[in-house]
C-alpha cells in the first residue's frame, strides 16, 4: 500500500445488479490523490451502490477496485484490514449507533482498532474531534435520537473522522441542511482536506457544493460514469443529462452565485 | 515501514529536551502516550523535527504535553503545525457520557422512575384498551374502514404460519402426559384411567395455555417489535399525518387475528395432544383407537370444550393488547425495541397465567367440574 501513490482509488469495470435490473454496466472510475471528487447522477442511478462496492459492503458481479494500490478481496488479511482502516465513512442515513452517545459513537473505530488506547486518551480523542466536525461541545453526551439532521451528519462526519483516515467517502452529507449549515459543512470539507491531506469522494446533489469545494466531478449515468472532470470541461460535453443538469434554472443559478463571488473576490 | 513512537531525553542548560521519533500516528502509538505522561513537569521543550509522520491523535499528545509540561515545541514540520493548530482550535471541554448522579440519590431515583413507570404502563395499558374499543366502536359504525386485507394476512401470520411447531409441540406434551400418568396410575393398577387425564386436561387447560405461550412467544413479540420499528422509523408518525389512524390500521388487524386464532389454534391443539396421548396408550398400553376414542366421548363432558375455547379469545387480545402496546411505547433508540419485545412477552405470559388461574376458579364455582 503506498498512501501517496498518484491514484487514491481505482475502479474498473465494475458491474453490479439486483436481480435482473442492471445498476452498473463497466464503471471506470480514477480518484486522485488529495483531491474532492464530486459525484453525481439521478437518483437511483447507483451512487450510493457504487459507494458501498468501494468499501466492499457490496461485492460487484465483475470488476477490480484498487485503493492506494492495494487490490481489495474478500479476505481478512491484514493488509485489508490495514486498508480498512484508512477510510472514514458517512452514510447518508447517517448510521449512528443509536445506544451510544456522540463522542461515544467516534470511539467505537478507535476502540476497535486500537484497543491499546487508554480510556483518557480515547475521551480526550472524541473530544477534539466532536469540536472539529463542528458540533457544539454539549452535544458530546447526546444520544443521535436528541440530535437535529444537521447534528446527526455532523455526528456522523466526526466518526468518519475518528481513525484520522486518508480517504474520506461522505454521502449526500449536505442533504436536508439550510443553506447556511450546508455552506459551512461545506466549508468545513474543504478545510479538513487541506489540513488532513484527506482525499474526498463526495456524493451529491448540491449543485453549490460541487461548485464551492470539488476539484472534479463524476457523472453517473446510463450505467456508466459517461464523464469525469472539471466543471468547465463537463459543461463542453454534449451528453444530455449533462447538459440539462448543469444548464437547468438551478444549474445555472448555482453558476451565476459562484461567478458574482469570484467577481466579489477578485 | 516507519518505526514506532519514541522519544529520548537530552539535559541542556535550558532544561530537559525531549525528541521525539518514529511514526506519531494511531497505528504507531503502542504505549508512547502512558510514557509520555509519566514524563515529569518542568520540561523545556519538545523536539519534533525528527518524527517519521504526524496525524491529528499525534498532534493532540504533542499538544497536551507542552500544556501540561509548559515546554516549547520546536521543529513543527508545515503539516505538524497545521495539524497542531487543528487540535488546539478544537480544544473544548466536552463530556462523553450523560452525568451519572451519586449512586445513592440514584438508587432512590431509580425506586421512583421504576414506580411512576409502573403506574403509568397501567394507566397507559387502560388506555390504550380504551382506544381500541373507540377504534372498533367506530369500525363497527363504518364497517368499510375495517382493513380485510391487512386482516387476513395476519390470519396467515398468527395462525397458519404456527400450525407447525404448536402441532408438534402439543403432540409431544401429549405423549409426555400419557407417559407420566401411566407410571403413576399403573401403581393402582389404574392405567386405563389414563385416557381420562390426557383428555381431560389438554381439553380444559393445557391445549389452550401451551397455545397461548406459543402465540405470545411467536406472535406477541412480532407485533411489539413491528410496531416498535415502525415507531422508530417515524413511520408511525407518518401514518397519523395522512390521517390513517395508527390503532384501526395496525392494532385492531393483530387484536382480531389473535382473538379468531386463539380459539382455532387451542381446539387443533388440544386434538393433536389428544391424538398423541392416544398413540401412546395404543402403543405401550395396548389400548386400541376404537376404545379410546369411545372412552374419550363417556369422560369428557362438553363443558371442557367450553372451558377451553371461552379462554382462548381472552387470551388472544390480552397477547395482542400487551403486544402492540409494548410496541408502542419504544422510543429514541434501538435497544428500546429489545427491552419492549421482551416485555410483551412477559407481561403477556403473566397475565395469561394469573387470567387462567381466575377461569380456573370461576369455572369450578358455577359447577363446570
Ligand atoms: N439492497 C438493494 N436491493 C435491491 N435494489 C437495490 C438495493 N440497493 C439499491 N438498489 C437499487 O439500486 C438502484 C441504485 O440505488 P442507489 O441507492 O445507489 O441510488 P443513488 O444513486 O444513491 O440514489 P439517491 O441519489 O436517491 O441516493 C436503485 O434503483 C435501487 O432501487
Ligand atoms: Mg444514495
Amino acid at each position: 500500500m503506498d498512501l501517496n501513490a498518484p491514484i487514491a482509488i481505482r475502479v474498473r469495470g465494475i458491474c453490479n445488479s439486483f436481480g435482473d435490473q442492471v445498476i452498473h454496466d463497466g464503471v471506470d472510475l480514477d480518484v486522485r490523490n488529495g483531491e474532492i471528487l464530486g459525484v453525481v447522477g439521478g437518483s437511483g442511478t447507483g451512487k450510493s451502490v457504487l459507494m458501498r462496492t468501494i468499501i466492499g459492503l457490496q461485492r460487484p458481479i465483475a470488476g477490480e477496485i484498487e485503493i492506494f494500490g492495494e487490490p481489495m478481496t474478500e479476505e481478512d488479511s491484514d493488509a485489508q484490514l490495514d486498508l480498512r482502516r484508512r477510510w472514514g465513512v458517512m452514510f447518508q442515513g447517517g448510521a449512528l449507533f443509536s445506544t451510544l452517545t456522540v463522542a461515544e459513537n467516534v470511539q467505537v473505530p478507535l476502540r476497535e482498532f486500537y484497543p491499546g488506547l487508554t480510556p483518557q486518551l480515547l475521551d480526550e480523542i472524541a473530544a477534539y474531534k466532536v469540536v472539529m466536525a463542528g458540533l457544539p461541545a454539549n452535544a458530546g453526551p447526546k444520544y443521535p435520537s436528541e440530535l437535529s439532521g444537521g447534528m446527526k451528519k455532523r455526528a456522523g462526519l466526526a466518526r468518519a473522522l475518528a481513525l484520522d483516515p486518508r480517504l474520506l467517502f461522505l454521502d449526500e452529507p449536505t442533504a436536508g441542511l439550510d443553506p447556511i449549515s450546508a455552506a459551512a459543512f461545506d466549508e468545513l470539507t474543504m478545510s479538513l482536506s487541506k489540513t488532513l491531506g484527506l482525499t474526498v469522494f463526495l456524493i451529491t446533489h448540491d449543485l453549490d457544493t460541487l461548485y464551492a469545494i470539488c476539484d472534479r466531478v463524476a457523472v453517473l449515468a446510463d450505467h456508466k460514469v459517461v464523464a469525469v472532470g472539471t466543471i468547465p470541461e463537463l459543461l463542453a460535453t454534449d451528453h444530455p443529462w449533462i447538459q440539462s443538469y448543469f444548464n437547468g434554472p438551478r444549474g445555472r443559478a448555482a453558476q451565476t452565485a459562484v461567478d458574482r463571488h469570484m467577481a466579489k473576490g477578485a | 515501514m516507519a518505526s514506532m513512537a519514541d522519544f529520548t531525553e537530552t539535559q541542556a542548560e535550558a532544561g530537559r529536551t525531549l525528541r521525539v521519533t518514529g511514526r506519531m500516528t494511531l497505528s504507531g502509538l503502542a504505549d508512547f502516550p502512558q510514557r509520555l505522561d509519566a514524563v515529569e513537569a518542568p520540561v523545556a521543550a519538545i523536539d519534533i523535527s525528527a518524527l517519521d509522520r504526524i496525524d491529528t491523535v499525534g498532534a493532540w499528545i504533542v499538544h497536551r504535553f507542552a500544556a501540561r509540561t509548559g515546554a516549547k515545541i520546536l521543529g513543527a514540520s508545515d503539516e505538524a503545525a497545521r495539524l497542531m493548530s487543528l487540535v488546539s482550535r478544537s480544544e473544548e471541554s466536552v463530556r462523553v457520557r450523560p452525568e451519572a448522579p451519586n449512586p445513592v440519590v440514584r438508587v432512590v431515583t431509580e425506586i421512583g422512575d421504576a414506580t411512576v413507570v409502573a403506574l403509568r404502563t397501567l394507566a397507559g395499558l387502560v388506555a390504550f384498551f380504551g382506544a381500541i374499543l373507540v377504534a372498533t366502536w367506530d369500525i363497527m359504525r363504518h364497517p368499510r374502514r375495517l382493513r380485510i386485507n391487512a386482516i387476513v394476512h395476519r390470519f396467515e401470520l398468527v395462525g397458519v404460519k404456527a400450525l407447525g411447531i404448536i402441532g408438534l409441540m402439543s403432540f409431544l406434551i401429549g405423549i409426555v402426559i400419557a407417559q407420566q400418568g401411566a407410571v403413576q396410575l399403573q401403581q393402582f393398577g389404574a392405567e386405563a384411567l389414563t385416557v381420562n387425564l390426557v383428555g381431560r386436561i389438554t381439553t380444559r387447560e393445557l391445549g389452550v395455555l401451551m397455545t397461548a405461550i406459543m402465540v405470545a412467544g411467536r406472535s406477541g413479540s412480532a407485533f411489539a417489535a413491528q410496531l416498535g420499528t415502525m415507531k422508530l422509523t417515524e413511520e408511525i408518525d407518518a401514518m397519523r399525518t395522512i390521517g390513517v389512524s395508527p390503532i384501526e390500521a395496525l392494532v385492531i388487524p393483530r387484536m382480531l387475528a389473535a382473538i379468531v386464532m386463539m380459539p382455532l389454534l387451542g381446539f387443533y391443539a388440544t386434538v393433536v395432544s389428544i391424538f398423541g396421548g392416544g398413540l401412546f396408550c395404543w402403543v405401550s398400553l395396548d389400548l386400541p383407537p376404537i376404545t379410546f376414542v369411545q372412552r374419550l366421548q363417556e369422560v369428557i363432558p362438553i363443558t371442557d370444550l367450553w372451558v377451553g375455547l371461552l379462554k382462548a379469545p381472552v387470551f388472544g387480545a390480552i397477547i395482542a393488547l400487551s403486544g402492540c402496546f409494548q410496541g408502542m411505547q419504544v422510543e429514541s433508540n434501538a435497544e428500546q425495541i429489545g427491552l419492549r419485545t421482551t416485555s410483551a412477552v412477559v407481561q403477556a405470559i403473566f397475565l395469561v397465567i394469573v387470567l387462567d388461574a381466575f377461569f380456573a376458579v370461576f369455572f369450578s364455582q358455577i359447577g363446570w367440574i
